[in-house]
């Protein structure tokens, strides 16, 4: 279970790295979309991985998951969801003052008309 | 009469007088307010509203005003940070009362002249004068806070409140260059000296045990003998001589004459000046006496003294001269407490009032020779004796007070002074060099006064004066009117006039009985009186020997500018920055990210291979199932789709949608159900988001990366996702400890829910939660500010370059939501309440609601949905901000700590048993803000839709 985890933050991590450093707005958001999940997973499992634990008090449970890491990440699901939504906004402002999506604001070879 | 007075009334008074002191503090911060709101109803209210305030300040202090003259100490204290020892602690002695009579009294004097200086003429006051006396009375309330507090951290913040507000005083021209430049320098000189007392404050308050001036202030022999005394004192010092200008910290303060000239008669005279006189006197029995102190505060004063004279004589300026010249007083004053005999701190006491009345009526006398000739330049004005010979004799006057002259008071303190300076050094074989230069100070003063008065004056006639000058109204003369006559006062009968507060003010700078001393116009023939004949003669030598000294100075000129060393520091690590900056930036934000990567994988693989721990560690690891193999590779899958597929920007965000899904079903599976209800919720609507924003885009990206560049970036890709990995393993097979047993063990106790992640969220940590909430809805205004007034053109065609489909929404799909509105709304509110208990929560509740409406939208069209619910979400934010704020202060009221939370059990008929929390409340407040700010981001995005395609038959209702 483990390296299956890693192995996701991993290639969640890579692959929002690489649509990161492209040239159009678009992609890098979608590329922050990918590294937000990677930071939450792994923050998430800086609890610990507990199957069957939910940090919900009842009689009879002998053990639960650490209810910090989950706390932590609640609220930074919604957070990333302001800033993406924050980042759209702030390519679509782009796109209307500069004519093109380019990070840089920079038209080039390949614009759409 | 008096003793009809009620025994409530009584003591309501009693009480009152137990908290005068914080209130006169507060009267020119909410006179500030007061005064840039009166601004809309007139300029010249505002005059009054300011003088009114400082005059309640004044009658508010009254009844403490008789307490230092029977020997008493005020104290009175709130508790604040008890565990960092500092309380609102204020203290009202002898020094107190000195420096408030003078803060408030010269205060109201610059007021009213202000008021005509501001005007063209009488009648006409110019704009901004509101702006002007708001900020006037920010800085008199900063500077009241430092001269009444008892509390060394609360002074040091005052002290810094008169830096930011005397920032914004002399930089009130803000349009002039000089007056920008005037207030940044002194902002960065007073702020680094503030930053050296903070550090100071702190060694002392160690040393003390305490941050009260009462233990500090009797414990002088133990932080003397401190092996830490030394850079205390140095700390200290540098805080106390940037504010008061000493050398080498000078060169602020001519710069600081951008300022209106009000600004300057009353920062320059009494007040942000003599702040670090004050800090001087105020610690002097705990500081003062090594010869660390004597050698320094000597020093500095000394060369204080000398620079700003010399330096005076030679300035057109008109005001120029006044500030140099009181460069050169303040160094007199630091000089006299170098000295540290009881009778230098006397005279230094003396000297701070007499500087204070005759300067600030010279710079008034300065400001309406600027007002009337509109120009301050010397070489300019002359003769002015013919056009207001009445302005001319007050200006006489203070000047002579400045120069020493006998009769008045400047001539009194300088006598003083001279005596100390004799006496100090006199069993020294190099005992004469100190009165020698002092001398020398001296004939430079009168000097520089003659100049003031002679060139002013007299000397010929006005060359090319923009205005005929002429006496200005009647009411700009009283101030000044007012404080020469203190000066002739106190310069003819000053045992009858300033013996008595002297006393008591030097009984407080001593801590003990200040010596006998005599405040006489004639002491017989002795040495002092010889130094100020020197002075006199000395200074009509040097003045009628002019012309070829200033032909000296000339060529002198900007050999010893501090300012100028100054400006280059300033140049040279402004320059490096910013070359450091473009060598990072150049204006590429893909550039920019490859440094970002780079830094960080660098950083992290050092931080791991330097360790030299191995990647592994000794937990053992949970069994992978066939599901969860399945779903992580699901995961990878459409993470690598996304990645491919980026270039076709609709379909790769249809499968980032399935992404959230799967994160979803992780948390399902390690026991997060909240997470996976709140990534569920968030995933439809980031979807919505994502979709709306795609339309205005371009719906393909351009194949432009260079092959050289794809294969770095897979590179650096690799090497974080691989690091990320490396590092998540490495986490998840080392052994756990956490601080959670304490949020599992309390949580039903403490916070009344079983659902530990949520009493998490809205009690133990609720206060986080609350600065999250707050980060939402700030994102949403920041989204509604950046849309408004943005026109966008959306897509006429698709990515295939098919016509776009005008149809009208589907109507089975709107019936169908129409009727699941209610049924949302019901599980929204289910898990509202439940989410103390079982997973939910105002988070998840928030977002459930959101979708729901935006479904609304979606289905039947904006205007449908617009005519059954308003647009307008800032007072859902508001409200929701609002309530969850004041959950946390109804415990402060209740004498809990912010956010604390209580809980009852409450049985309903039917539903059974159940709890009622406070932090309920709080969660509403979470639910509200999350709706708003959603619906906020989305309905306005929408919105921008509709108004790009302005077709008829979208507005129509569905059928």
């Amino acid at each position: 279970m483990e390296a299956l985890m890693s192995l996701m933050v991993g290639v969640l991590t890579a692959c929002g790295v690489y649509l990161m450093l492209r040239a159009r707005t678009f992609p890098v958001v979608l590329g922050l979309t990918l590294l937000t999940y990677a930071v939450n997973l792994f923050l998430f499992a800086s609890g610990r991985l507990t199957i069957g634990a939910p940090p919900i008090i009842h009689d009879g449970a002998t053990h639960y998951t650490d209810p910090l890491p989950q706390a932590l990440v609640l609220t930074a699901i919604v957070i990333s969801f302001a800033m993406t939504a924050f980042v759209i906004m702030l390519s679509l402002k782009a796109r209307a003052e500069l004519g093109n999506d380019h990070v840089d604001g920079r038209p080039s070879q390949g614009d759409a008309p | 009469m008096v003793s009809f007075c009620p025994p409530r009334s009584s003591v309501f008074i009693t009480e009152f007088n137990r908290m005068n002191l914080p209130l006169v503090i507060l009267t020119p911060f909410i006179g500030a307010a007061l005064t840039a709101w009166a601004a809309r109803f007139g300029a010249r209210r505002t005059a009054w509203v300011a003088g009114g305030m400082t005059l309640l300040a004044l009658i508010i202090l009254a009844p403490t005003l008789t307490a230092p003259f029977k020997g008493e100490v005020i104290i009175q204290r709130w508790s604040w940070i008890p565990q960092a020892g500092v309380d609102l602690a204020f203290r009202f002695d002898g020094l107190a009362l000195l420096f408030t009579t003078m803060i408030l009294g010269i205060g109201l004097l610059v007021i009213l002249y202000a008021r005509y200086y501001l005007s063209d003429d009488a009648q006409n006051p110019k704009p901004g004068m509101g702006r002007f006396y708001a900020y006037l009375l920010l800085f008199m309330g900063s500077m009241l806070g430092v001269v009444l507090s008892e509390n060394l951290i609360v002074l040091l913040i005052f002290w810094e409140m008169t830096s930011l507000s005397s920032f914004l005083l002399i930089s009130y021209s803000y349009q002039g260059k000089e007056a920008r430049q005037g207030a940044r320098m002194a902002l960065t000189v007073t702020g680094l000296g503030g930053l050296a007392l903070l550090g100071g404050f702190m060694l002392l308050g160690k040393m003390a045990g305490s941050y009260e001036l009462s233990v500090i202030l009797a414990q002088g022999d133990v932080i003397r003998a401190d092996p830490l005394y030394t850079p205390m004192l140095v700390l200290i010092l540098i805080g106390a001589f940037t504010k008061s200008a000493q050398f080498p910290f000078h060169f602020w303060l001519p710069r600081a004459m951008a300022a209106p000239t009000p600004v300057s008669a009353y920062l320059h005279s009494a007040t942000l000046v003599k702040a670090g006189i004050f800090l001087l006197a105020r610690l002097f029995p705990v500081l003062s006496g090594t010869p660390e102190w004597s050698w320094l505060v000597i020093g500095a004063g000394l060369s204080t003294l000398l620079i700003g004279a010399w330096f005076a004589l030679f300035k057109h300026d008109l005001k120029g001269l006044l500030a140099y010249s009181t460069i050169s007083h303040l160094g007199l004053i630091t000089l006299l407490f170098g000295l540290a005999t009881p009778l230098a701190a006397v005279a230094g006491l003396f000297h701070i009032i007499n500087h204070a009345t005759f300067k600030a009526s010279l710079f008034m006398a300065a400001g309406i020779i600027d007002h009337e000739c509109g120009t301050r330049d010397m070489r300019r004005i002359n003769g002015l004796w013919k056009f207001m010979p009445y302005t001319a004799t007050l200006a006489m006057v203070a000047a002579a007070s400045m120069a020493g002259v006998p009769l008045f008071n400047g001539f009194l303190s300088k006598e003083m002074f001279f005596a100390e300076t004799t006496d100090f050094f006199s069993d020294r074989p190099w005992g004469w060099m100190l009165p020698t230069l002092v001398a020398l100070a001296g004939v430079l003063a009168v000097a520089y006064s003659l100049r003031f008065i002679h060139d002013v004056f007299f000397n010929g006639d006005p060359i090319n004066l923009p205005k005929t000058p002429h006496e200005p109204p009647f009411w700009m003369k009283v101030p000044a009117e007012i404080l020469v006559g203190i000066c002739v006062l106190v310069g003819m009968f000053p045992a009858m006039t300033v013996a008595w507060p002297l006393k008591v003010a030097a009984t407080s700078v001593l801590q003990a009985p200040p010596p006998r001393f005599d405040l006489a116009i004639w002491h017989g023939f002795n040495l002092p009186l010889l130094m100020s004949l020197i002075a006199l003669f000395g200074g009509l030598l040097v003045y009628s020997a002019r012309k070829p000294l200033f032909r000296q100075a000339n060529r002198l000129e900007g050999v010893l500018d501090a300012g100028a060393y100054y400006d280059s520091i300033v140049r040279t690590v402004a320059g490096f920055a910013t070359a450091l900056t473009n060598a990072l930036d150049r204006g590429s934000l893909q550039r920019l990210m490859v440094v970002f990567v780079v830094s960080v994988i660098a950083m992290g693989l050092a931080g791991a291979l330097g360790s030299g721990s191995p990647l592994t560690g000794p937990r053992a690891l949970l069994a992978a199932d066939a599901v969860s193999v399945f779903i992580a590779l699901a995961l990878i899958v459409v993470t690598l789709a996304t990645l491919i597929l980026h270039h076709r920007r609709l379909t790769a965000l249809v499968v980032v949608g399935a992404l959230g899904l799967l994160v979803a079903l992780i948390f399902v599976k390690f026991s997060a159900p909240d997470l996976a209800l709140t990534q569920l919720s968030v995933e439809v609507v980031t979807i919505v988001l994502l979709l709306l924003a795609l339309y205005f885009l371009p719906q393909r990206s351009p194949r432009e990366s260079s092959r050289p560049r794809r294969i770095r970036d897979t590179v650096l890709a690799l090497l974080a996702g691989g690091s990320a990995g490396a590092l998540t393993w490495a986490m998840l097979t080392r052994p756990h400890e956490s601080i959670s047993s304490f949020f599992l063990e309390n949580s039903v106790p403490g916070g009344g829910g079983t659902n530990v992640v949520n009493v998490i969220l809205v009690d133990f940590r609720g206060y986080d939660t609350l600065g999250e909430i707050s980060v939402l809805a700030l994102a949403g205004l920041g989204i509604y500010a950046m849309l408004k007034d943005l026109e966008l053109t959306g897509l006429a065609r698709d990515a295939r370059g098919r016509a776009w489909n005008w149809d009208a929404h589907p109507s089975i799909m709107a019936a169908l939501t129409r009727l699941l509105l209610p049924l949302a709304l019901l599980v929204s509110v289910f898990i509202f309440l439940r989410g103390h208990n079982q997973p939910g929560g105002g988070f998840i509740a928030g977002l459930i609601t959101a979708v729901a409406l935006i479904m609304q939208y979606l289905t039947n069209g904006v205007a449908w949905t617009h005519q059954r619910m308003s647009d307008n979400m800032h007072p859902l934010i508001g409200a929701g901000l609002l309530i969850a704020t004041v959950t946390g202060l109804v415990s402060i009221l209740l004498g809990y700590p912010f956010l604390t939370s209580t809980f009852t059990h409450i049985h309903w008929p039917v539903v059974g048993d159940f709890e009622l929390a406070s932090a309920m409340a709080f969660d509403l407040g979470v639910f509200l803000v999350v709706v708003g700010a959603t619906l906020l981001i989305l309905i306005h995005l929408g919105l921008m839709h509709d108004a790009s395609h302005p077709d008829p038959k979208l507005q129509q209702e569905p059928r």
